[in-house]
């Protein structure tokens, strides 16, 4: 195993931990409001000091943690769970006016940045994480769309598809019993790219107030609140900041190490 | 070529119509009655009911889509609800910040990203290579807001060398260039990150080729058959790139104009969603899809230009 995917594996597995702890622990209630204890430096009774409510920055990097893996990995599942049936379905009726219509469409979608989807959506509905995940998710239907008819396309060229074609399977029964199968890897690989964008995704959008609301804690809306304090507490601003720049290398490293790991090639190559 | 540009600028003109008819079902048919939307539940009925003959919401739907549409085309973007202003006013006065920040971000992407890609690629493997891929990861992961935030606490409250925010305008270019400096860094540091790595990976591949073999057994040296030969192919998927984003620079302004409280298109926007104002926000989103669509359209036609096997394939 890689250098890559252990320090990718570790980050990535560090703020789940966090997360999930959070559910049953954390050091302080983050609802609960300290003034006398505003701003305090890390160290001591709260490690990472305290914001300017006196809430325990620690505790809200932990319930932070889950709203931002929540969001990413929802709005990560609607792009693969729409996105790679599409992409067969183009790969296996290839050149129709279906596969045309798909992929235009992917373009279409394509010009709509994820920021830009979300100013929409909250233009009309209101800002709150559940349109935040509907904002990265409709951006994430054409990436995996393209990648699953890229991946998709030369297998069906091959000639364990031409054995499973004579023997009368469909091009449905083929593409979820032969080509599927051959691009999971490819997929996984994607999935943890796209996590890690919509870990950056979900912060930006908190951080301009399109994201999750009050009370709900993320790590962009904690550097939104640190944004006036940045000169006289900067840990306000530098734990979240490090939080979200640790957990997206770690995905990003994770994604980088689990291509090398899966694809033999390079693996061999290696050797 | 003639017939590859015709049939992208079919596709071109089909993808606008399509995404205006998404802009404008979103804005003005899910909503129910923009007008009540726009006024908030307290609203008086004779208030409402003056604001739907303003807007022409009176009329229907194919109408209103298609004087919208026609509006869009002579520069006529209607009349922000809030501002009392024809919204081509109101764009037309942020967009000189919005445009030159997301230029100035992509001129330092670009100056940042090609002497790094290229050092890195002819370095392969060694200190260098490995020094300037640990950092591409880390401008990968960074957020670009909180970079900026950063910034804003060493060059500007520590060392004073920039102002924390706010735009002087245009009468002193200099003064103007220098406020855009730290926003155009903080947004260029991701891209420039994501563009080495393109550059690295696009010259490797090309210092693989066999015209690169033959260049080096017709006795050019290392450097030589770097710059002159790898270095212009690898160029082609990099340019691309950079067409790409110019769209996100654009966009992902919007969030650093937050940051910094440039008074450009972001700073519009989110004003316009605060204030229900949706004839503003429809037109600015209309404008920065349109300019995402547009220059994915001329990427195309440079790489068809630069690339002619990418003609011959259609």
């Amino acid at each position: 195993m890689s250098r890559n995917l252990i320090i990718g594996a570790v980050l990535s597995l560090f703020f789940l931990v966090l997360a999930a702890l959070s559910f049953v622990w954390t050091p302080y209630d983050i609802e609960a409001l300290d003034i006398p204890n505003k701003l305090h430096g890390p160290g001591g009774a709260n490690p990472l000091g305290t914001d300017h409510f006196g809430r325990d920055i620690l505790s809200m990097i932990m319930m932070g943690a889950r709203t931002s893996i929540a969001v990413a990995l929802v709005a990560v599942s609607i792009g693969m769970a729409l996105g790679i049936p599409l992409g067969l379905l183009a790969a296996a009726r290839h050149g129709s006016l279906l596969d045309e219509l798909i992929m235009r469409g992917n373009d279409l979608v394509f010009a709509f940045p994820s920021l830009v989807i979300a100013i929409l959506i909250t233009a009309v509905f209101g800002a709150s994480a559940v349109n935040a995940i509907i904002a990265i998710g409709i951006f994430n239907i054409p990436v995996f769309a393209r990648l699953t008819r890229g991946a998709a396309l030369p297998l069906w060229e091959r000639d364990f598809i031409l054995a499973a074609r004579v023997c009368g399977k469909s091009a449905a029964r083929i593409s979820v019993e032969h080509i599927l199968p051959n691009i999971t890897n490819l997929m996984i690989v994607q999935g943890t790219i796209q996590f890690s964008l919509g870990i950056l995704a979900e912060a930006a959008l908190s951080y301009i107030g399109l994201g999750a609301q009050p009370p709900t804690a993320s790590w962009g809306r904690m550097l939104a609140d640190a944004q006036t304090l940045v000169s006289i507490a900067p840990h306000t601003a530098l734990v979240p900041g490090f939080a979200i720049l640790l957990m997206v290398l770690g995905l990003n490293l994770l994604g980088d190490g689990l291509r090398d790991w899966l694809d033999p090639r390079i693996r061999v190559a290696r050797v | 070529m003639i017939r590859y540009a015709l049939g992208r600028l079919t596709s071109l003109i089909i993808s606008l119509f399509v995404a205006s008819l998404v802009i404008f079902a979103v804005i003005e048919v899910i909503p129910g009655d923009p007008a009540a939307f726009m006024l908030g539940v307290n609203a008086r009925p004779d208030t409402i009911a003056a604001l739907r003959a303003e807007m022409g919401l009176d009329q229907s739907l194919v109408t209103r889509y298609f004087d919208w549409v026609t509006g869009l085309l002579r520069g006529d973007f209607g009349q922000s609800w809030t501002y009392k202003t024809p919204v081509a006013e109101l764009i037309a006065d942020r967009i000189w910040v919005s445009l030159p920040l997301a230029s100035y971000a992509l001129i330092l992407s670009t100056l940042i990203a090609f002497p790094a890609g290229i050092y890195a690629a002819s370095r392969r493997g060694g200190p260098g290579d490995i020094t300037i891929m640990g950092a591409t990861q880390l401008g990968v992961a960074i957020p670009n807001f909180w970079f900026a935030m950063i910034l804003v606490l060493i060059f500007a409250i520590n060392l004073r060398w920039f102002s924390a925010g706010g735009f002087p305008g245009w009468s002193d270019p200099l003064l103007a260039i220098k406020s855009l400096t730290l926003p155009a860094i903080a947004l260029a540091l991701p891209q420039a990150a994501i563009l080495a790595r393109v550059m690295r990976s696009s010259l490797l591949d090309m210092l693989g080729e066999d015209f690169i073999r033959t260049a080096r057994a017709k006795g050019l040296s290392r450097r030589q058959a770097l710059w002159r030969h790898a270095v212009r192919n690898a160029l082609i998927p990099v340019l691309t790139i950079i067409g790409l984003q110019f769209s996100f620079l654009l966009a992902g302004g919007i969030i650093i104009e937050q940051v910094f409280f440039l008074p450009g298109l972001g700073r519009l926007i989110f004003q316009s969603i605060s204030a229900r104002d949706l004839i503003v926000v429809e037109s600015v989103v209309m404008l920065l899809v349109f300019t995402v669509i547009i220059v994915n359209f001329a990427v195309d036609l440079a790489y068809a230009v630069v690339d002619p096997r990418l003609r011959a394939k259609t």
